[in-house]
């Protein structure tokens, strides 16, 4: 079976997410990618370690017009046959596999995490993460839309041929006049470490703690909602449910009570650490690793703990 | 300013969710639905923010059944000079997106508004699948949203930062947070709302894509394991040698 998957490379490198969406293609069939702009042929080629047969690339524009890549991915559908077409369920995606799914006629499951079942069955997340609903494609065609780290990317070993590709994109659907740009550290979705604070840290003067910790980690930081509603923190921090959902390996969270809401954003994560001072905080029922202590004193610790057992391994 | 503001009904935020009839269907029992905070906090006061400053109307679109009303009628205690619900009960993004998008045609909309999620169903799929019918830009995940004569400036997230882009009217605008303020309706806005227009239209039967079948909870979480607040070092051995996740 032709599976296409559509991956972004316009930073000029591959992004865990892209690896993830070919694994998940390579579960379902043959894997064609599709991808736009000028990031090199050695670059794309890598994709084959992940069994990836065949790249196709259109290399007259840049960027992630929503119109612009929905022509593409729809010629490259129409080109290779794909009955299956992959995406991550990114900001990109988000944009794009809704119109594709109208523009082809093909049913869209997004936030998957699970591969199709015998009978094609979907698994996703829903309720923002509380529950897992099982969805069945009516089309013949259909789209799916990875969740970010639900899939760990395989290396299979294998190269793939690169092809230029042109997918008569026309134009742009939207003009960009800036871009700030993306801040150094971890984007947040696909962090698989993230370090979380509260109310509980008092001010935003106080998040270098949080800020020491995550870099000793190497992880992304995140906030709950109040503190982002008061601006301590920006937006896209805010994890919860009507925030970002993030499925981390580790979810370290500093004085943070656990409200319900906050536990949607949070709960596909593997490992939970909570620390706050209330042995009441409901947070502490959805932790794995869970201290009772006052966040000003115990993250500089942790950072430290963590300093010691990285400068020994 | 002619703006149009899709809305979609969610439980609360705390409600329970729970599942009946084998797992199939989605439990209602205790739940009170509220409209979806994406919609309401944003969409909805922007395309509001807008009329009164740049005169217009702003029209609300919903697909559900007629049990769905009180929820519309939250929405208008909002704002909005009417309410459009279009009679069929909502099971599918690629459905209510269909239905919008043919009540929408030739209406003349400058704007098409959606939140950039339902809490519920978590898809993201309806403003890009509206835009797509129409054939129009769509700007997704915008989190500001500004309008000068025939074009609309929007700064919309991208990953780790932002965007600013120029989109032509008429376009379709998913919308995230910080683009306004949630408003709490008044007693005037509530009494209004009794006696705003809500027609109803006759849903045009469309197709489901996709249906979801069964659904379960996550598994309960096993008891948390306490660690002393004076010794970091054994959190980071058992993250290290037990949860394997350092």
């Amino acid at each position: 079976m032709s599976v296409l998957v559509y991956i972004n490379s316009n930073a000029g490198k591959l992004s865990k997410s892209a690896f993830e969406a070919v694994t998940y293609g390579k579960m379902i069939g043959d894997v064609t990618v599709v991808t736009n702009g000028s990031t090199g042929d050695d670059i794309l080629s890598s994709l084959g370690a992940y069994g990836a047969q065949k790249v196709l690339v259109d290399r007259s524009f840049d960027g992630t017009d929503a119109q612009q890549l929905t022509r593409l991915i729809g010629a490259a559908a129409e080109a290779t046959g794909a009955a299956t077409i992959v995406f991550s369920n990114d900001l990109v995606g988000k944009a794009v596999a809704p119109r594709l799914s109208v523009r082809l006629s093909a049913g869209l499951v997004s936030g998957a995490i699970g591969a199709p079942d015998a009978d094609g069955k979907i698994k996703v997340n829903v309720f923002s993460g509380k529950a897992f609903g099982h969805v069945k494609v009516n089309t013949t065609k259909r789209i799916i839309s990875l969740l970010p780290n639900s899939f760990q990317p395989e290396e299979v070993g294998g190269s793939a041929s690169i092809e230029a590709f042109d997918g008569n994109v026309g134009a742009p659907g939207l003009v960009v006049k800036a871009t700030k740009q993306p801040e150094g550290g971890v984007p947040l979705p696909e962090a698989e470490l993230v370090v979380s604070a509260g109310r509980g840290l008092k001010g935003p003067e106080n998040w270098g703690m949080v800020e020491d910790l995550a870099n000793e980690l190497g992880a992304a930081t995140a906030c709950s909602r109040p503190v982002a509603d008061i601006g301590w923190r920006p937006h896209h921090e805010h994890v919860g449910q009507t925030g970002v959902a993030i499925r981390p390996n580790l979810y370290i969270a500093a004085g943070i009570s656990g409200a319900i809401q906050h536990l949607a954003g949070v709960n596909g994560s593997k490992v939970i650490v909570v620390i706050n001072t209330d042995a009441e905080a409901p947070f502490f029922k959805a932790a794995d690793y869970g201290i009772v202590g006052d966040a000003f004193e115990v993250l500089p610790r942790l950072t430290e703990a963590v300093k010691k057992f990285k400068s020994a391994n | 300013m002619k703006i149009l503001v899709c809305i979609s009904k969610a439980p609360d935020t705390t409600s329970k969710i729970a599942f009946t009839e084998g797992n199939t269907k989605f439990s209602e029992d205790g739940v009170q639905y509220i409209v979806n905070p994406y919609d309401e906090w944003y969409a909805l006061v922007r395309g509001l923010e807008l009329k009164e400053s740049l005169g217009g109307t702003v029209t609300i679109v919903t697909v559900g059944t007629a049990a769905d009303e009180p929820t519309i009628r939250k929405a208008l205690a909002i704002g909005a000079d009417e309410a459009v619900r279009i009679d069929a009960e909502a099971k599918d993004a690629f459905q209510v997106a269909t239905e919008i998008a043919n009540y929408a045609k030739g209406q003349g909309f400058d704007l098409i508004l959606t939140g950039k999620e339902t809490i519920n169903y978590n898809g993201s799929q309806v403003a890009g699948m509206i835009a797509e019918h129409l054939d129009l830009p769509l700007v997704s995940l915008a989190s500001k949203l500004d309008v000068n004569g025939v074009t609309a400036t929007c700064d919309k997230e991208i990953v780790g930062g932002l965007e600013t882009v120029e989109v032509q009217l008429p376009a379709v605008i998913s919308c995230a947070k910080g683009m306004a303020e949630q408003r709490i309706p008044n007693m005037r806005g509530i009494m209004a709302a009794r006696t705003k227009p809500l027609n109803v239209v006759a849903a045009s039967a469309s197709e489901l894509n996709t249906e979801f079948v069964a659904y379960d909870l996550p598994a309960p979480k096993s008891a948390v394991k306490l660690i002393d607040p004076e010794n970091m070092d054994a959190l980071v051995e058992l993250l290290h040698n037990e949860a394997k996740v350092i």
